[in-house]
């Protein structure tokens, strides 16, 4: 019966960082609800089966920040966690190709091709990055201290910080300022001067921005995804058997193992709020749940100026979240296909198709793309990050059959007169004559295709103008910052709420992070 | 001097009959020795999409090296029987059993898998070449022993996906074939067996044919498998698959009794985490005395699995300034295991396991040191230096997924 039960702790949310915080609270011996929207977990890290035969990760396609210590807290293994490597990057262009797989021999070989510097550059690059990640990294795993009024506790972390970062070399720091600071092209053009080569690695720096590879700060986008980490190899991405859905489905069999309850097709309406303080949530349906503790899996923009009301918060506060940037850019197309796309360039199946394949062939294709977006267009011509999940696990479509996800930038999301159907197709057309452009047999093929602009991400999926990391990646929007300063510890204005999403420190992608670091903190404050 | 041959290893060591597919699939032309012949080491330049195949695809193998040996006659059950520690008495015509066989002393000779192929036919397959200690025991027994090395090709398919592959290829299906249980089948008008068994612990077959026929059944599983994911699979592969399966390798993790140049070296089945296979209610079987004497006074040695713990593991390599350094592929040194300044064992062979992302090893464990939960010293070497980490003994096997012996019929 609603309101008889009590529980310690509520999560409003089943994504994956939701369902983090829940499995780590139930294992502590916590009474834990979860309440998801839809009708199925995990958030934007969800596998359905949209066309009959063909499961598509709908949004989230790809994992590699994943937090080795979540994955081992949690079991996740048992519970089905399972990453398969991607191996390469395939970068097709009109009368040649781009292709770096794991073999270093290989991929030297294939940029020398090119040009030989770069080749050797290149050897430099990779393990650079990968010691400033990991210099980077303590950052990532302490929680935020409140630089404005500090605790005890924060003084000693920021310390800690503060020793870590003195035993950084002078190089290390160098680069670290420059990735801080700089734009992802200017930063990459320090090292290399083949084109498709700095395009593909500026790439990453632009993906779930509002900014374009020559926009100052996209070189830190480009470090946060050079963090990730599978199996001590940085830079290393994974591929989730059964699509990131079943990423998420591990979590929360987690959860469920350590005793969580886990409810879906339970909207919240709103966190109930008495004297300044979350006792419960009130279901959309008229039920309610009364807890000790209610955290938030939401973005900032819904935990704060949706799920309670403003007037139970500090102005200067929903002054801060209102002006946290979340400018969703990017769209998603999964397509069924009948058979394999066919690259002029490198015809026929291969090594390069059982990895990402970037539509990204030079700075300049990037760089329109975005000022489509900047004059509220989506890209005519857009940056794409493609892979096709049933080549490396054919479990994903009917034998002989394949899905490819497709991750487009930019759709922004004030386009010009709003999305429609019409736009929707129109934005779908444009992704498809770019891949045609390298694989023009894709038209020829396709049995199903799904388009998803920001407007669909942010109905569907919750996802305030469908930014995929609930709020931008940029420089004044990290650590002590993410989402308002003084609120960057997964604590709130409002007593017993907190917050546990991708819109918290550390940030998007799936990581487990913010969820676990959320949980660690609550459980620190109740004891 | 000519230079004009093509590459060919015909002359120097001996080919499986799957060699002219095998040979034009290695990318990598990485081969190790096998039993005397060249075995593919990893098809392409890393091991990673291999490893993967076996246990989220199907992985093909060419197992042909395995010595195989048929035993036929009317003493040939009494005969194993008394050669192996398994109760051979109680195995069923098309039923398969893994089991060690000993010396006099009770140490071990080799390991492999029985298949009653008939009343009175036997095939054995062991690591090692076995015909004359076989041919030794089976003195004035009405038997015949044949040497079937060579004269029977196999191939391994290894895989959640493996099923399915063989019901789309074979005449009958495989679906009510249990777990260390083996048919007879046809491939269109190939016969071949096939055998529920593996080295990999996953849901998986062996499927046993005459040589003449491989290359057929080769490009038939290849091509009805390519939409299941088939991948041709090499032995680095195999060795991390082998390793979260629990299953030991002679030469890396025991050293057969015939070969121990001394005592230590050699090993009984209870030291070697194989005394589930020892049964001793059986009248007589080679080895069976000492084994009794050694029940009784109990193992010197036990055989476990232990896991090094991740944490104070990276911790050593974060002091360095260094990701952690974890091992691409199966090792295969011995390492030193401790309890406080005192060495208790050693690990013989190890793997960081992608798929449980634990780093596991396989070890020999002086037995009061060896239960379950037991905390041990393992040693390591973080940039030249030794380092002693924790690792905690546990149940292997370490992977150990349904489908290994579930049935869908």
């Amino acid at each position: 019966m609603p309101g008889v039960k009590k529980y310690d702790a509520i999560v409003i949310g089943g994504g994956h960082n939701g369902l983090t915080a829940a499995a780590y609270l139930s294992r502590a011996g916590k009474k834990v609800l979860v309440l998801e929207r839809r009708y199925i977990l995990g958030g934007a890290a969800v596998t359905e089966e949209i066309f009959p035969g063909f499961k598509f990760s709908v949004c989230s396609y790809v994992v590699s920040l994943m937090k080795p210590n979540v994955m081992r807290e949690l079991m996740l293994p048992k519970f089905g966690l399972e990453l398969l490597p991607l191996e390469s990057t395939f970068t097709p262009l009109d009368n040649d190709y781009l292709l770096r797989t794991a073999d270093a021999d290989q991929t030297y070989r294939e940029i020398a091709r090119h040009s030989l510097r770069d080749a050797e550059a290149y050897t430099r690059f990779g393990p650079l990055m990968g010691q400033i990640g990991m210099a980077v990294r303590p950052i990532l795993e302490t929680i935020a201290p409140n630089p404005i009024r500090p605790s005890l506790s924060d003084l000693s972390k920021t310390k800690k910080l503060l020793d870590h970062f003195k035993t950084l070399s002078s190089e290390q720091f160098e680069y670290l300022t420059k990735l801080m600071t700089m734009s992802s092209a200017d930063f990459l053009d320090e090292w290399f001067e083949y084109e498709p080569l700095k395009a593909s690695m500026a790439a990453s720096g632009i993906i779930g921005t509002f900014m374009g590879p020559r926009s100052p700060g996209s070189a830190y986008v480009m470090l946060h995804h050079y963090m990730g980490d599978i199996d001590g190899a940085f830079r290393a991405w994974g591929f989730q058997r059964g699509g990131t859905g079943a990423v998420s489905m591990a979590i929360a069999r987690s959860a469920e193992y350590f005793g969580a309850d886990i409810m879906t097709e339970a909207p919240v309406e709103k966190v109930i709020v008495k004297n300044g303080k979350a006792v419960g949530v009130a279901l959309e349906n008229g039920d309610e749940y009364k807890s000790d503790i209610v955290i938030s899996g939401l973005d900032p923009k819904l935990s704060f100026l949706k799920m309670v009301d403003e007037s139970d918060l500090p102005s200067d506060f929903v002054t801060d979240i209102k002006n946290f940037r979340i400018r969703g850019s990017s769209g998603k197309v999964n397509l069924a296909l009948d058979g394999l796309p066919n690259f002029t360039c490198l015809p026929g199946d291969g090594h390069h198709l059982r990895g990402a394949i970037s539509i990204s062939p030079s700075y300049d294709h990037l760089e329109k793309a975005y000022d489509d977006a900047k004059y509220g267009n989506f890209s005519k011509e857009p940056y794409m990050d493609i892979i096709l999940p049933s080549v490396l696990d054919p479990d994903m479509a009917p034998p002989g059959k394949h899905v490819m996800s497709c991750f487009v930038q930019y759709a922004p999301y004030d386009i010009k007169g709003g999305w429609n159907d019409q736009k929707r197709e129109a934005f779908g057309d444009a992704v498809i004559n770019t891949i045609a452009r390298f694989a023009p047999n894709i038209k020829d093929i396709i049995l199903h295709r799904q388009v998803l602009t920001p407007a669909d991400l942010e109905s569907t999926f919750g996802l305030t103008e469908g930014n995929i990391f609930h709020g931008e990646l940029s420089l004044q929007q990290l650590f002590t910052m993410r989402p308002a300063v003084k609120w960057a510890d997964y604590t709130t204005p409002i007593k017993n709420y907190f917050q546990c999403g991708s819109g918290t420190h550390p940030g998007g992608g799936i990581t487990g992070s913010p969820g676990e670091m959320a949980a660690k903190k609550i459980l620190g404050i109740w004891s | 001097m000519s230079y004009e041959n093509q590459f060919t290893a015909h002359t120097q060591l001996k080919l499986s009959p799957f060699f002219k597919r095998t040979s034009k699939l290695n990318e990598s032309q990485e081969w190790r020795r096998w039993s005397g012949f060249l075995a593919a080491t990893n098809y392409e330049l890393h091991h990673e999409n291999e490893y993967f195949a076996i246990r989220t695809k199907a992985a093909l193998l060419d197992i042909t090296p395995l010595k195989k040996y048929i035993i036929e006659g009317p003493d040939s059950q009494r005969f194993l029987n008394r050669l192996v520690t398994r109760n051979i008495s109680i195995c069923k015509v098309g039923q398969v059993m893994y089991t060690p066989w000993c010396d006099e002393e009770g140490k071990v000779i080799d390991d492999g898998t029985v298949q009653r192929l008939s009343e009175n036919k036997f095939r054995i397959t062991s690591a090692e070449p076995n015909l004359n200690w076989i041919q030794h025991n089976a003195t004035g027994m009405d038997l015949t022993v044949r040497d079937d090395s060579v004269s029977t090709a196999a191939l391994a398919l290894q895989g959640p996906n493996s099923r399915d592959i063989l019901n789309e290829v074979a005449s009958d299906s495989l679906d009510s074939l249990k777990f260390f249980w083996m048919m007879d089948t046809t491939f269109g008008d190939i016969s071949v067996s096939i055998s529920r068994t593996g080295y990999t612990g996953d849901l998986g077959y062996e499927i046993w044919m005459d040589p003449k026929d491989a290359i057929a059944v080769w490009d038939l599983l290849l091509d009805k498998g390519k939409s299941f994911g088939i991948t041709p699979t090499g032995l680095q592969a195999l060795d991390i698959a082998r390793i979260e399966a629990g299953l030991i390798l002679l030469d890396v993790d025991y050293v057969s009794s015939r070969h121990a140049l001394i005592e230590s070296r050699k090993s009984s089945p209870y030291e070697l985490g194989l005394g589930w296979a020892v049964k001793m209610k059986k009248k007589d079987f080679i080895g069976k005395a000492a084994l009794e004497a050694e029940v009784v006074r109990g193992p010197e040695w036990d055989f476990v699995g232990i896991e090094i713990q991740w944490h104070e593991l990276e911790k050593h390599f974060r002091k360095a300034g260094l990701a952690p350094g974890l091992p691409s592929t199966a090792w295969r040194t011995s390492t030193p295991l401790y309890k406080g300044s005192k060495q208790v064992g050693y690990a013989t062979s190890g793997a960081w396991s992608p798929i449980l992302k634990r780093y596991i090893a396989l070890a020999h464990v002086k037995s009061e040191y060896a239960d379950e939960g037991s905390e041990l010293m393992f040693e390591l070497k973080v940039e030249h230096y030794r380092k002693l980490t924790p690792a905690k003994v546990v149940k292997t096997p370490f992977f150990d997924p349904e489908r290994k012996r579930s049935c869908l019929a």
